[in-house]
């Protein structure tokens, strides 16, 4: 049976698992997923199921003429290591900042399951002033 | 590892733009017909002569092979690296190594878009995936994300961000081909409407039409050609990813290994270098360019181009016929970087001639901060 890492991301997505691949040689995640690691070629990759814990690396608002229609893309850096684009959804005005710990969330878009991170205030608390 | 090919060894000998802002009713191919025509006129040669052609065109993906078949030659050598809007200086590296190797003696790079009549905005590559998708990133939140980093992380500034646009702004009021000439201030960038924060629309390049074409032919020829060409000296080209989320630091560029190959192969060092023509897509690029060209030190490019530094009259100029941000911008500026450097080598550049031109550096950009591509330039005296 063929890897097929895009099908098989949102198949994993659509059952409200978050999977991202990992190598059993180095032991590193990636993503996006793919057939081999970037940089060695190794095709030894297992799916595993990551915390969904992370930071937001960047983060903008995307102006739309009408306000109401304005919103944010960020990169979201995982705990365990691969960064994703993203969204970040249920955030008060000013709470989703660089540095600011997230976790992410399956929601439906339509018909589709889209990831999504929202605020993370417990982990927030934990690391304090750190993050600023 | 070199450049590739031989310092000094091909020249720049014709250079020209063609229908910059709005060229309604051509197509891409027309205006860079009208470019490439302009440029052989300014190198004294003919169709006939060309036998080495490279392009990238935005809406065609063999546009190589349809752009011999529009202007009826028969190349030895057909390229369309398409890396982006850095393919053009890719191009000329490419067209140098060709030439010395004897597969060509005359190459022409050409480019022309109609990007604000015919297409009305600025269109993205194509190629999304999955992973972007349903997050609506477009080109300039992209950007945007690289700048609140560097902002960030170094305290770069709003006000630092706007002054790029008021230097670029500045030279083309001396550029009469520019596109957008009229007085602009850096309340007036910071006070504008937003695209995606921290950039307002002052902060991102144009979209209008425009085309641009150089000639490049082996050194002994250029010398009966050109009064004062603009020899090849050294190039070096990277490239980091594609997509933004994986660039490993947004905050520095794959031009840090660009500019290191360019610098290495020409001999030189960036205080020799007279004037810059950098990719300025949005206003964090000649910030992050000039930090990773090795111009200043990484995080100090804001406080580096302030107070008038990269303007007309400033130590460094940058950008001298008003750059992506206010000259022209039809979606690939590549190639009108080397336009200028070359105009600049040759001492054509009327109110905005930076004096004593000998090194010239252009430098391309492709994707969003994906691909680098840097070329220095040189007068007959640098070589």
């Amino acid at each position: 049976m063929p890897v097929m890492p895009d099908k098989e991301f949102r198949d994993f997505l659509s059952q409200g698992r978050f999977m991202i691949q990992c190598s059993r040689t180095s032991g590193k995640y990636i993503f996006p997923p793919r057939v081999i690691e970037p940089g060695t070629g190794c095709p030894d990759l297992e799916w595993k199921e990551v915390s969904g814990k992370g930071s937001i690396y960047s983060i903008t608002y995307v102006a739309r003429r009408n306000p109401a229609d304005s919103y944010n893309v960020a990169l979201v850096d995982l705990v365990e290591g691969p960064r994703l684009l993203t969204r970040i959804e249920e955030a008060a005005s000013g709470d989703a900042y660089i540095g600011r710990a997230v976790r992410a969330r399956i929601i439906d878009e339509g018909s589709d399951k889209v990831l999504v991170f929202v605020p993370d205030d417990e982990r927030q608390q934990d690391r304090g002033e750190s993050l600023t | 590892m070199n450049g590739g090919f031989i310092r000094g060894g091909s020249a720049i000998v014709g250079a020209a733009t063609y229908g910059i802002g709005e060229s309604p009713g051509q197509t891409s191919m027309d205006l860079a017909a009208m470019a490439a025509m302009k440029a052989l006129a300014d190198a004294q040669l003919e169709l006939k002569d060309v036998d080495g052609l490279f392009i990238c065109l935005p809406d065609d993906m063999l546009s190589g092979l349809s752009f011999a078949e529009y202007l009826g030659v028969h190349p030895n050598i057909t390229n369309n690296n398409r890396t982006g809007g850095s393919a053009f200086l890719t191009h000329a590296t490419l067209a140098a190594m060709a030439i010395d190797a004897g597969l060509c003696d005359v190459a022409l790079i050409a480019y022309g878009s109609n990007m604000r009549t015919g297409a009305g905005k600025l269109i993205p590559p194509p190629g999304s995936t999955i992973y972007e998708a349903p997050y609506g990133v477009s080109l300039a939140a992209s950007y945007a994300l690289a700048t609140a980093r560097h902002m960030h992380q170094y305290g770069t500034t709003r006000h630092q961000l706007a002054e790029v646009a008021v230097a670029a702004r500045e030279w083309a009021m001396l550029n009469p081909e520019a596109y957008r000439r009229q007085p602009l201030t850096v309340e007036d960038v910071i006070t504008a409407r937003s695209v995606a924060s921290p950039l307002t629309v002052h902060d991102c390049c144009l979209v209008c039409d425009g085309a641009a074409a150089v000639v490049i032919t082996a050194a002994d020829r250029a010398r009966d050609l050109k009064q004062r060409p603009a020899y090849l000296l050294g190039a070096g080209e990277a490239t980091s990813h594609r997509y933004i989320a994986q660039m490993a630091d947004i905050t520095q560029t794959a031009a840090v290994y660009s500019g290191a190959s360019a610098f290495r192969q020409a001999g030189c060092s960036p205080r020799d270098i007279d004037v810059l023509q950098l990719y300025d897509a949005f206003t964090i690029n000649p910030i992050l360019f000039l930090e990773d060209l090795g111009f200043c030190k990484k995080g100090e490019g804001g406080a580096f181009i302030q107070n008038g530094r990269i303007a007309p009259g400033g130590d460094l100029p940058v950008n001298t016929n008003g750059g992506g941000l206010s000259c022209v911008h039809p979606g690939m500026y590549g190639l009108f970087t080397m336009v200028e450097a070359a105009r600049q080598i040759e001492g054509t550049c009327g109110a905005r001639q930076v004096s004593d031109v000998n090194l010239a550096l252009a430098h391309g950009n492709g994707g969003v901060l994906s691909s680098q591509a840097t070329l220095i330039l040189g007068s007959t005296e640098a070589v």
